[in-house]
């Protein structure tokens, strides 16, 4: 589905949990996500922490946005990891 | 009465010897017996099996009239009552690919007829039929006619000998099919999985037992330059729909997405809010569809400014078994109203 939407021209990013997949279908901009069930948030944190943490993906997948890659780019936070 | 087997053989305008491209707008017509590359295949084939008669139609005539070829050749299949019908090689021709492969199709569903046919593997035909036929691989051209023949008649003959139960792609040298056969195994799944392993781990060769799809590559689009002033849009494959699902999307398979109304929305309530996925635990996303839609956050970027807004409306399916062929057709169809909306950058979410 990443591929469909980013060759119509839009800039995509792909929050997800299974990183490999996600490098195997072929999005090129990834920012890993929490857990399969709750890929953006955590139930073992208070409301406000979680929201929180959930806050930080969405600004990482902002980042994304905003940043020009060449090839595929995991957008992992601190590190990035390019390959 | 002989015990032959009797085949009848389907060959475009060129290969049925009546003429090139100016041809390509004949109608479907029935001949006795082999034409052209056919009787090079029925000397092959020996006295195993027969064409008793080859179908030949141009092209473009087939494709631009599809049921009407589609119902013509059933209706000839039906006469003749061929045990096999053999269609092509198509090389790489794309139209001839897709004759070959829709009257596979009509062989196969519709009157129980096996297929043997040959093709190049990137023909839009095989990706389109290949479940409707033994394929064998050739080449792009029709200068691999002098292999394509002895493999389609290998396959033939082994047909023969098998009373039609063909192994599998590897041993009888035929395409996948996209096809999964139950087989019973001496040993366990777990010891084949972790003997594969270990070879993997000695880097020697191993053989998968379920290979992954081939998935292709598309260009990054361009960054966003401004996002103070883009409107972006929220899509899942994690399947947070409206409480009640209303337009019933599968939990697994999904025959469609759904698109709902974000309107006045600020952050996605437990009593309006679900997930229709059923390939993870929902427990966590029913209680919070923030938490794989993050709608909440969306809203908060929107006001303070972040962002230049959210699109009003979200997309969703069920990731879970949904093919990729079908989740291409989705994504296609999201991202021509995306476009329509002005939209100009997505965040796709994904359990």
């Amino acid at each position: 589905m990443v591929k469909e939407i980013e060759k119509a021209g839009l800039a995509v990013v792909h929050v997800a949990t299974v990183v490999p997949i996600s490098k195997t279908v072929g999005a090129n901009r990834i920012v890993p996500a929490v857990a399969i069930p709750y890929p953006l948030g955590n139930p073992a944190l208070s409301e406000s922490e979680e929201k929180k943490l959930r806050r930080s993906i969405v600004e990482q997948a902002i980042f994304a946005l905003e940043t020009d890659i060449d090839k595929q780019k995991v957008f992992s936070g601190e590190k990035e990891e390019a390959f | 009465m002989s015990n032959k087997l009797r085949i009848v053989h389907y060959l475009n305008q060129f290969f049925g010897q009546i003429g090139g491209e100016d041809k390509a707008d004949i109608p479907l017509r029935k001949e006795d017996g082999a034409v052209g590359a056919g009787t090079a295949l029925n000397n092959l084939l020996g006295e195993d099996a027969e064409i008793v008669n080859t179908i030949i139609c141009g092209d473009t005539f087939f494709n631009e009239n599809i049921e009407e070829s589609k119902s013509k050749i059933k209706a000839m299949l039906q006469e003749i009552k061929p045990d096999l019908l053999v269609a092509g090689p198509a090389f790489n021709a794309g139209r001839y690919g897709v004759a070959c492969g829709t009257a596979a199709e009509i062989a196969k569903t519709e009157l129980g007829i096996d297929v043997v046919s040959g093709i190049y593997p990137e023909n839009p035909g095989y990706e389109m039929f290949k479940q409707y036929a033994y394929f064998v691989e050739t080449s792009d051209s029709a200068a691999g006619m002098r292999s394509a023949l002895p493999d389609m008649a290998k396959i033939i003959k082994s047909y023969i000998q098998k009373d039609g139960e063909l192994k599998s792609p590897a041993e009888e040298e035929y395409l996948p099919r996209g096809v999964r056969k139950n087989v019973f195994v001496e040993e366990r799944g777990a010891a084949r999985a972790v003997k594969m392993l270990l070879k993997k781990l000695e880097e020697k060769e191993f053989e998968t037992e379920y290979p992954m799809p081939v998935f292709d590559r598309v260009e990054p689009a361009e960054a966003i330059r401004d996002m103070k002033k883009t409107k972006v849009a929220l899509v899942t494959t994690g399947g947070i729909v409206p409480k009640g699902n209303p337009d019933h999307i599968e939990s697994s398979s999904a025959s469609k997405f759904g698109e709902y109304s974000l309107e006045g929305v600020m952050s996605l309530e437990q009593a309006s809010y679900e997930t229709a996925h059923g390939g993870y635990d929902p427990v966590c996303a029913n209680m919070d569809s923030n938490r794989v839609l993050p709608v909440d956050i969306m809203r908060d970027l929107e006001k303070e400014g972040v962002i230049g807004e959210l699109h009003n409306k979200f997309y969703t399916t069920v990731g879970n078994g949904t093919s990729v062929a079908n989740s291409k057709i989705y994504a296609e169809e999201i991202a021509e109203k995306l476009n329509a909306a002005g939209v100009q950058a997505v965040i796709l979410t994904s359990t």
